[in-house]
């Protein structure tokens, strides 16, 4: 364990890099993206799997966060929009218990597949750090890009990334 | 001399801001407020109406105002021989500005509060910084209000306001919250005040043993120190109940120039129904040691340099219990609203004073100096306040 | 007046811990925080009644300062 000054001073140069490179929200990602196969809210089993060879963003939401509740028609449009290019959009439900996502999806129904995660299993084997997290995964199933949070006007975020990988 | 008691003295605008930081990730929602409270108790009625609204401008600000109008009537047990009726209005005005970016929330407010015979002004700022994976907030803050203190020797109706002083007051805060467990949530404030100037009640006055009298006793003015320094620590602790309830713990301890010394110590339990109710209850417990220059009743005149005989310096102790609800009329919102509350809030304080005697004139039997009885009184405080959220 | 000293360390402190790259890995993970975010768990859901009943405590006793609360919640950027 170093010493406090020397704890301190590599602090001080991690933040300093940190800081100089983009604190920004997205980061580029790298790696396969790990496979998972969860269930449905109608209970049947769905993976990363079934979407082999398409543009896949997976995103990480709950019913209590506030900001993927505003993302969500947003992100229901983006899938409609892209879908036909070959594109999918999985929405990863992380809260532990199902009837508030029932009645949640009564109230705002979306397009887009829903998989359930209470146990969390998928969230922790992306390293979902923040809510809600948006990971874009290319054809060939590579993580190419990972979105922290949500803020109206990140979709033109999303969609800048989505087109590039659609057109390789 | 005409005695008259004002009771809202205190510029608490400083504390306001840590009241109200929020975590710093997102704005809170827009949000709006019409509030009507009631005091009464110790002889005073003192009714309240308040408007506040907030709403984001942008993703990344918010401007919140407030206006705040207090109409007081009563007497109090500090007036002394002629209780003569008071009745007196104090309006407040604040506005707010909250500015997000990335992890860190600034928050700029101006608050100016105005009666006939005091007129507070405070300009505030405060830091909100979200550390850690957002487990850690940490806040830093500064308040800077000034001060004019009149005396109205007339009316409400027919005032003579002469303007005794002033006083400036710096306060310098600093808290720091942690999520502990995902059940459990900690925090520590710290809040150092520092003033200066004319910190004395205009209305107060202490009182020595003067056997040449027939009551026993003869007024005098009071004689305040010119500066005053105080710290408050408070350490907070708030736990989820598997079941859906929440427990708050909370103590203070509070030490200042003057010799003051206050213990506050509350505990409040928040129970929910489904998605339409919230029960909350409260108890809170506080003590404090009187100030070093502060009688009851001096020995003879001139014998401090520092004198006062204001109740708030006394050695006194006030237990209060409380309880809210809060009914959601929109629990799931309607057009723009996304939820509409109605919530009551009652509290009862029981006040005991150690070293503080009432001494309005009962007639007969008359009580020797310094015999009288013990103060003691209690308050209902009433508060009613519609919410809705958009 | 005293100068605000005992803050400053405490900002650089802060700032210096500011990044995740310090190594504390945050131990309650955002998908963990459900009961956090749950209103009930807010340190202060009605600022305006805290206000106001801070006010008459601080009207009526020697003491001031340090009420309040900040933080906790979703963690949602």
């Amino acid at each position: 364990m170093p010493s406090t000054p020397a704890l301190l001073k590599r602090c001080a140069m991690a933040a300093i890099v940190v800081a100089a490179t983009a604190f920004a929200a997205g980061a580029d990602g790298s790696g396969p993206a790990p496979p998972f196969t969860l269930s449905t809210l109608a209970g049947q089993a769905s993976g990363l799997s079934a979407y082999k060879g398409q543009v896949v963003m997976v995103n990480f939401w709950a019913t209590w966060c506030g900001p993927c509740q505003q993302e969500m028609p947003v992100l229901d449009q983006m899938y409609k929009k892209f879908k036909p290019a070959g594109f999918t959009l999985i929405g990863i439900n992380v809260d532990k218990e199902t009837p508030p996502v029932k009645q949640l999806l009564e109230r705002k129904p979306v397009s887009f597949p829903v998989l359930l995660d209470p146990a969390n299993q998928v969230s922790r084997a992306y390293h979902v750090d923040e809510m809600p997290s948006s990971v874009i995964i290319d054809r060939k199933g590579q993580i190419r890009y990972i979105h922290r949070g949500y803020k109206p006007g990140d979709e033109n975020l999303y969609q800048d990334r989505i087109r590039q990988l659609i057109r390789e | 001399m005409t005695h008259r008691h004002i009771v809202a003295r205190a510029a608490v605008i400083s504390a306001l801001l840590l009241v109200r930081s929020t975590s710093a990730d997102v704005l809170p929602d827009n949000r709006a407020d019409v509030f009507w409270s009631k005091y009464s108790g110790g002889g005073m009625d003192i009714t309240g109406y308040s408007a506040t609204a907030r709403a984001k401008v942008t993703e990344n600000l918010a401007l919140e105002a407030n206006y705040f109008i207090d109409k007081v009537s009563g007497a109090s047990v500090d007036v002394l021989s002629q209780a003569s009726v008071i009745k007196d209005e104090r309006r407040q005005k604040s506005g707010t500005i909250e500015y997000l970016r990335d992890k860190t929330t600034y928050t700029a407010s101006y608050i100016s509060s105005v009666e006939r015979d005091y007129i507070s002004e405070t300009a505030s700022f405060a830091l909100s910084q979200s550390m850690f994976g957002d487990l850690t907030t940490m806040t830093l803050g500064f308040s800077d209000t000034h001060n004019t203190v009149g005396d109205n020797g007339g009316t409400a109706d027919k005032p003579n306001v002469r303007w005794v002083g002033h006083a400036l007051s710096r306060a310098y805060s600093g808290g720091l919250s942690q999520i502990i467990t995902k059940n459990f949530i900690a925090g520590v404030n710290l809040q150092v005040f520092t003033d200066a100037g004319y910190l004395a009640n205009p209305y107060r006055a202490i009182r020595f043993l003067d056997p040449a009298t027939q009551i026993g006793y003869t007024l005098a003015g009071q004689t305040y120190p010119a500066t005053h320094t105080s710290t408050a620590v408070q350490v907070q602790a708030k736990y989820y109940l598997p079941y859906r309830a929440a427990v708050t713990g909370l103590y203070r301890y509070y030490t200042d120039t003057w010799g003051v010394v206050g213990n506050t110590y509350e505990l409040d339990y928040t129970h929910p129904l489904r998605n339409k109710w919230i029960f909350e209850g409260r108890v809170r417990y506080y003590k404090q040691g009187a100030a070093t220059f502060y009688s009851d009743l001096f020995p003879f005149a001139g014998s401090q340099n520092f004198t006062a005989r204001d109740q708030n310096l006394a050695a006194l102790d006030n237990t209060t219990i409380g309880a809210k609800v809060t009914y959601a009329f929109l629990p799931d919102g309607w057009r723009i609203f996304k939820r509409g509350t109605v919530t009551a809030d009652v509290s009862r304080i029981r006040f005991n004073y150690l070293d503080f005697r009432n001494i309005k004139n009962f007639g007969v039997p008359a009580y020797a100096p310094g015999t009288e009885p013990l103060y003691q009184f209690s308050a209902n405080v009433f508060q009613v306040f519609v919410s809705v959220y958009f | 007046m005293r100068s605000p000293r005992i803050m400053l360390p405490g900002t650089v402190l802060g700032a210096l811990l500011l990044s995740s790259a310090c190594s504390i890995q945050p131990w309650v993970k955002p998908y963990e925080r459900d009961r956090l975010a749950d209103p009930i768990m807010a340190w202060d859901r009605d600022a305006i009644s805290s206000a106001y009943l801070d006010h008459i405590r601080e009207s009526r006793e020697g003491s001031r300062g340090a009420t309040g609360g900040a933080g906790g919640g979703c963690g949602c950027n």
